[in-house]
């Protein structure tokens, strides 16, 4: 067990090079009398979420629902097609450099077209969020699969063990930390896809309130959008690294008690 | 004969001419050439030879996981054409899966062999309690809930061992499990096969590059030669049983050990 000390240790560091930015930034601004419409300082940026709370509450919540919505099917599609081609090393071999050119297209450039079909909203935002997040976890859980052990593999088939035997017994448990250690890429994706998305089409999400905010030269609400994306984007990142340490933590034995 | 006299003399594994050629860099290569040897039922038999010889591979012929390319392995009476219900295995690594408990690593064959996986939800009690009784046999008592990477290597190779033992196999192969571990663990080991073995009387066969550990516990052990793998030597060990790691200094075991010793030599050269 780790103590309080280790608890500063541990969170002391980080914290003190936020706060040190913070400074750094609302000194550098005052100093250099650079104006709001430029670049606000965190005070204003401050000032800015506390003045709009109302309005970045609603976007926000707004952006967090496309966003695990389409994590969530990037999740449930992306298992499913990573389990169903570790299965077999001939679809890996014959799928995997396609979904890598999948991966490679830049999302953003696929929205007007998303737009073309579902039209401006929620959906589009869903869409982006799910397409950006999907392909990782394909991947990493195909890689999980293709990449077993012979030895593991040998202990399994001495004993008569059949193929879906082997993907049960040894397939599933060693994908499982690939699969974790996607999903907390995937989820910050997602959250990226979403932004993208609402600034492209939408009316409405944080992506949205930062386009509309910058139109009206409103700076010190676009950073105020900023640094709401980043907690958020930060506070799922933990979520799902707790998930992960609960659920895979033999994979992480060098490291137990560490925490996130 | 093995201590006590008592198996019968029946050939339980029978080599008959097994070759292997495998391809390596569209070269074949020969693994193993033109062994034949029986093994009793009940026998404790020792195949000996330097790294590299082709012993694993011949192994795995008796395992089903590799098929020879001339020639053919019985066990019991059947034609071994793929992994056998009757055969436990154990390897070099103790290979236990990270996210089981040691107790459910133990319990992995039974999830998989028949007649056992078919009764495994309403059994599981009973085969839970033998497999404690089997690591306490080999001295692991107290560690069932422990995860592999909480014990050391020679208490995961032990682990290993009541894996191979737990589904009650009449034939045991045992691929160098004693060679990734320190003299020590291994020479204890040793002991703990043996005692295992003298009670339970399955019918082994184990593959070593470790002549002392082959005297120490085979009823009789053969040498193979250096690649391509032949059969040198066929050496009955008629020390009494249960053998203690002091009498592996004796004089007997000594004049054994170098009678083996030297056949090994000829076979290099």
């Amino acid at each position: 067990m780790r103590g309080l000390r280790g608890a500063v240790r541990e969170w002391l560091p980080p914290a003190a090079v936020i706060v040190a930015a913070l400074v750094a930034w609302e000194v550098g601004v005052r100093a250099l009398r650079v104006p709001d419409y430029i670049l606000p300082g965190p005070v204003a940026t401050w000032q800015a979420i506390w003045q709009w709370h109302r309005a970045i509450w609603f976007n926000a919540a707004q952006t967090l629902y496309t966003t695990l919505v389409g994590f969530a099917l990037a999740l449930a599609g992306g298992m499913a097609l990573g389990l169903a081609i570790g299965y077999s090393t001939l679809v890996y071999r014959a799928l995997y450099p396609l979904l890598v050119a999948f991966n490679s297209v830049p999302k953003v450039a696929i929205v007007p077209v998303l737009v073309i079909w579902f039209g401006i909203g929620t959906v589009p935002a869903i869409a982006t969020a799910f397409l950006i997040s999907f392909f990782p976890i394909v991947v990493n859980v195909a890689t999980g699969l293709a990449t077993l052990e012979p030895e593991w593999q040998d202990v399994l088939r001495s004993l008569g063990a059949s193929r879906w035997d082997i993907f049960r017994k040894i397939g599933i448990p060693r994908s499982l930390p690939y699969f974790f250690a996607s999903m907390k890429v995937a989820v910050t994706l997602a959250f990226v896809g979403a932004v993208i998305a609402e600034t492209v089409a939408s009316n409405r999400g944080i992506g949205y309130l930062m386009l509309s905010a910058s139109a009206r030269f409103e700076v010190p609400l676009v950073f105020a959008g900023l640094v709401v994306v980043a907690l958020m984007g930060v506070v799922l990142f933990a979520a799902f690294s707790i998930v992960e340490r609960r659920l895979t933590g033999w994979a992480y034995r060098g490291q137990v008690g560490v925490g996130v | 004969m093995p201590a006590g006299g008592t198996p019968a003399d029946e050939a339980f594994v029978r080599f008959d001419g097994v070759t292997l050629d495998y391809t390596h860099d569209g070269r074949a290569v020969r693994a193993v050439e033109d062994v034949s040897l029986t093994v009793r039922r009940g026998e404790f038999v020792v195949i000996a030879g330097p790294s590299g010889c082709g012993k694993t591979t011949l192994l795995k012929t008796a395992a089903g996981l590799v098929r020879p390319t001339r020639g053919e392995v019985h066990v019991g009476a059947t034609p071994v054409t793929g992994p056998l219900k009757i055969v436990g295995m154990a390897f070099q690594n103790p290979i236990l899966l990270p996210w089981r408990r040691t107790l459910d690593n133990v319990l992995l064959p039974l999830e998989i062999v028949a007649p056992y996986r078919e009764r495994y939800r309403r059994d599981h009690a009973v085969y839970a309690g033998r497999a404690r009784e089997l690591l306490a046999a080999v001295g692991l008592a107290g560690f069932e809930d422990r995860f592999p990477w909480q014990i050391s290597g020679g208490q995961q190779q032990r682990a290993s061992l009541c894996r191979a033992l737990i589904h009650q196999p009449e034939l045991l192969l045992l691929d160098e499990p004693f060679g990734a571990l320190d003299a020590f663990t291994r020479e204890d080991l040793w002991q703990v096969l043996q005692a295992l073995w003298m009670e339970r009387r399955f019918t082994v066969i184990l593959v070593t590059h470790d002549l002392r550990e082959a005297i120490f516990l085979a009823d009789t052990v053969y040498v193979m030669s250096a690649r391509p793998g032949r059969l040198v030597s066929r050496t009955p060990v008629d020390l009494p049983r249960p053998r203690t790691l002091e009498d592996s200094f004796s004089a007997a075991f000594t004049a054994t050990y170098h009678a083996v010793r030297r056949l090994v030599g000829e076979g290099r050269a």
